[in-house]
């Protein structure tokens, strides 16, 4: 053992120097070209910026709706709700969150609730809802935005974005993008 | 077929596809015969062992080759104490963490060393980028060191008897430098130009659309770390909840390329076993009872996921998604439940989706495949576990034909025997003894829990499972930044580390070392399907008589009082 120590110390060292400081810094520089210098995609619109791939919170009746989340969408930090699923507490959360969305929503019908706007997250900061979320969400903001609803679902179809390659993976909506959208059809 | 199940069968195709050449590749570079990337790691390699005053080419014993790991495991060890308990006054601090507790960069460190990654800090508010980086080093020489562990094995049944198989550091450094590296590197930029942060700047605060409101979003030198998180199996996320974070996990591109990243060395490692020795078809035998282990684990998963909670189907709503519930919508039930278990088989734990929210029938397979911990494995450490199977069913098989136990020209003795029994025991016995303690001193745990009945005793298990199987993924709902849980769980996971490395790598050096029995008409084969059938039932038999009660507490009664 004794005889390993300096081997091991040394080693050490020079393994630092490689990991910790020659290849981050080697992914860091490359990261240099890609899309705002590897800090994260953002969005440009009215002046402001945003990160296209972190979620916000949408409750609001004029803007499409994000899913519940933990953190309530502070990317200060990231959580879901690590609710089990045969927690009767929670089940009585998703139960008044059902309630509330037909509140705001009277035009649909319970059964085309789809199960991912009425469960949290895991990171809390999901930044899609599925196609059907946002459908069901079509009649509301026609309604309160004064829009026709075939524009709304055209502005729907527009966002929804297909699997990858059209093969692998789910369909889904950027929520952030979709409002954006929205606000820019008046 | 629905593009949900076709991702999940493409990605695991394309895995399997790349670890064999990858897995003819490894076994050249642990023979140190020529490649092709040489000319790129021959000066890098040579600056490495000049620096740390190595000689690459002295042979060592089992004994020399423990010594050698466990010192520079210890040197790791001790820097990093160090450094997670004055992170807040270092430099590349520009969110102002502050300094980790005692026991908690005691937990961080050790858990970090042996590959596990339980991480009971969240990253964006538990450690600066310096800290960050450091665990990152950990992350390869970790990974490093269970690969090099597997290289004696490989060096003791390539030659027909010796005591001198290869020297330690030779094998830690090729593993990093050869294997890991690069692979890691390739991962890194796919992710980068996906949209994951690669950053020195701190948080950033961004307006939202809605409300106007200020929102800080953490930032960080995020894809360099996630890139060698899966490649070297070991997890820990740079973001609290790991790669279902948006920045870690931007798209369905990126959750196909950390699943390949995570699947590829452990699967490449059993082919290079099979190159080494000249014995492909063993590591055939090998590979079809991990894979259909795997299968056996996976596709109940999906299936469960993708039904959904059947007490939120009887709410009356459109359940057709599955169960959501800390999930993300970008890669769906099916893909998250496929990826809960190739975490788990192999000692990854990183995750897309809270295993804490999953169906407890699913809960009960990833904790099936941690305490298997063998189907597939972490790197270099699932082929050693797997190696402890084989010389049980080695020796079952011998006793029920009636002949000397052999395996590949050794005597397995009773020495072996019971090092491999010791071994074999170590898991349950860690596991089950601590969830035991946990349970009988409720004052110190109760509070901790997230969820009531039986699914917060499963909570419980599961931490202790995870340790010991050093896997790092959670019921994330636990409260276990706790001197209970920190100190516990670190000593979990220091035995589950080292003796899992120590048994297997003395049974291949006391075995290298007998005499070579040359294969005649009675020796018993252990590359056919039936010696495969053979292994799978002892492991089958461990596994389930040992955790069947503990399973029955937790995952089964939740999931009768569930399924009524």
């Amino acid at each position: 053992m004794k005889k390993d120590i300096l081997p091991a110390i040394r080693l050490t060292i020079a393994t630092i120097i490689l990991f910790a400081v020659v290849y981050p810094v080697c992914v860091w520089g490359i990261a240099q070209l890609s899309l705002n210098n590897g800090k994260g995609e953002i969005i440009e619109y009215s002046g402001n910026t945003y990160y296209s791939n972190i979620g916000q919170s949408f409750t609001s009746d004029k803007y499409f709706q994000s899913r519940p989340s933990a953190v309530n969408y502070n990317a200060a930090g990231s959580g879901g709700s690590n609710k089990g699923a045969s927690n009767s507490e929670y089940l009585d959360t998703v139960k008044s969150r059902i309630d509330t969305f037909l509140v705001h929503n009277p035009d649909i019908a319970k059964n085309e609730i789809p199960v991912d706007i009425i469960t949290a997250s895991a990171s809390g900061l999901d930044p899609n809802i599925s196609v059907q979320a946002a459908h069901i969400q079509v009649k509301r903001i026609a309604k309160v935005r004064g829009l026709s609803e075939s524009d709304v679902q055209k502005l729907v179809d527009e966002q929804t974005e297909k699997p990858l390659f059209g093969l692998f993976g789910t369909e889904k909506i950027n929520v952030l993008k979709l409002n954006i959208a929205l606000d820019t059809l008046k | 077929m629905n593009t949900e199940i076709l991702g999940i069968i493409t990605t695991f195709l394309i895995a399997v596809a790349l670890a064999i050449p990858l897995g003819k590749y490894i076994s050249k570079v642990y023979e140190g015969s020529k490649t092709w990337l040489d000319p790129i790691f021959d000066p890098i390699d040579r600056i490495l062992f000049k620096i740390g005053g190595i000689n690459p080419l002295k042979e060592m014993t089992w004994k020399e080759h423990l010594s050698a790991l466990l010192t520079i495991n210890l040197v790791w060890f001790l820097i990093s104490m160090a450094l997670l308990m004055t992170q807040q006054w270092l430099p590349l601090n520009p969110d102002g963490n502050p300094n980790m507790s005692a026991d908690l960069a005691f937990n961080t460190s050790i858990s970090f060393l042996v590959n596990c990654n339980l991480q009971h800090y969240s990253g964006e508010t538990g450690v600066s980028y310096l800290s960050q980086i450091w665990l990152m080093f950990l992350q390869f020489v970790s990974a490093g060191t269970g690969m090099a562990a597997a290289v004696v094995l490989f060096k003791a049944f390539r030659k027909k008897s010796t005591d001198q198989l290869g020297n330690f550091y030779n094998f830690l450094v090729k593993s990093c430098v050869r294997i890991l590296l690069p692979v890691s590197l390739v991962l890194a930029l796919i992710l980068v130009f996906n949209g994951t942060p690669m950053t020195f700047e701190g948080k950033d605060t961004m307006t939202t659309l809605q409300d106007g409101n200020t929102v800080e979003v953490s930032r960080g030198p995020a894809a360099a770390f996630i890139a060698i998180k899966h490649v070297g199996t070991n997890g820990g996320g740079f973001f609290g909840t790991n790669s279902a974070h948006p920045f870690e996990n931007p798209n369905y591109l990126t959750f196909m390329m950390q699943m390949i990243g995570q699947l590829i060395i452990p699967l490449s490692m059993i082919f290079a076993f099979g190159y080494f020795i000249k014995r492909k078809k063993l590591s055939w035998m090998i590979f079809g009872v991990m894979t259909i282990g795997f299968l056996l684990l996976v596709t109940p998963n999906i299936l469960l996921e993708q039904n959904g909670n059947p007490a939120i189907t009887s709410l009356g709503i459109d359940n057709s998604l599955g169960a959501m519930e800390g999930k993300e919508v970008r890669f769906g039930a099916a893909s998250s439940g496929f990826w809960s278990i190739v975490t788990t088989v192999i000692s990854t734990g990183s995750v897309n989706a809270m295993h804490d929210s999953t169906m407890p029938l699913s809960g009960m397979n990833q904790l099936l495949a941690m305490m298997i911990n063998a189907f597939y494995g972490g790197c270099g450490v699932g082929l050693l576990n797997f190696f402890i199977f084989i010389i049980l069913a080695v020796f079952i098989s011998g006793l029920m034909v009636g002949r000397t136990p052999e395996f590949l020209g050794k005597k397995i003795e009773a020495r072996e025997m019971k090092i491999a029994m010791i071994i074999a025991l170590l898991h349950p016995f860690l596991i089950l003894t601590a969830t035991a303690l946990a349970t009988a001193f409720p004052q110190f745990t109760a509070s901790t829990l997230n969820n009531p009945g039986f699914h917060g005793f499963s909570e419980m298990l599961y931490e202790y499972t995870s340790s010991a199987a050093n896997n790092g993924s959670g019921f994330e709902g636990l409260g276990d930044n706790t001197p209970w849980w920190n100190i516990s769980t670190g000593i979990v996971l220091l035995l589950s580390r080292f003796l899992p490395i120590i048994g297997p790598v003395a049974i291949a050096g006391l075995l290298a070392s007998k005499k070579y029995i040359p294969e005649g008409a009675g020796t018993l084969k252990t590359d056919t399907s039936t010696f495969g059938l053979m292994v799978f039932a002892v492991i089958a038999i461990i596994a389930a008589l040992a955790f069947f009660p503990a399973l029955t507490l937790g995952p089964i009664a939740e999931h009768f009082s569930l399924y009524r």
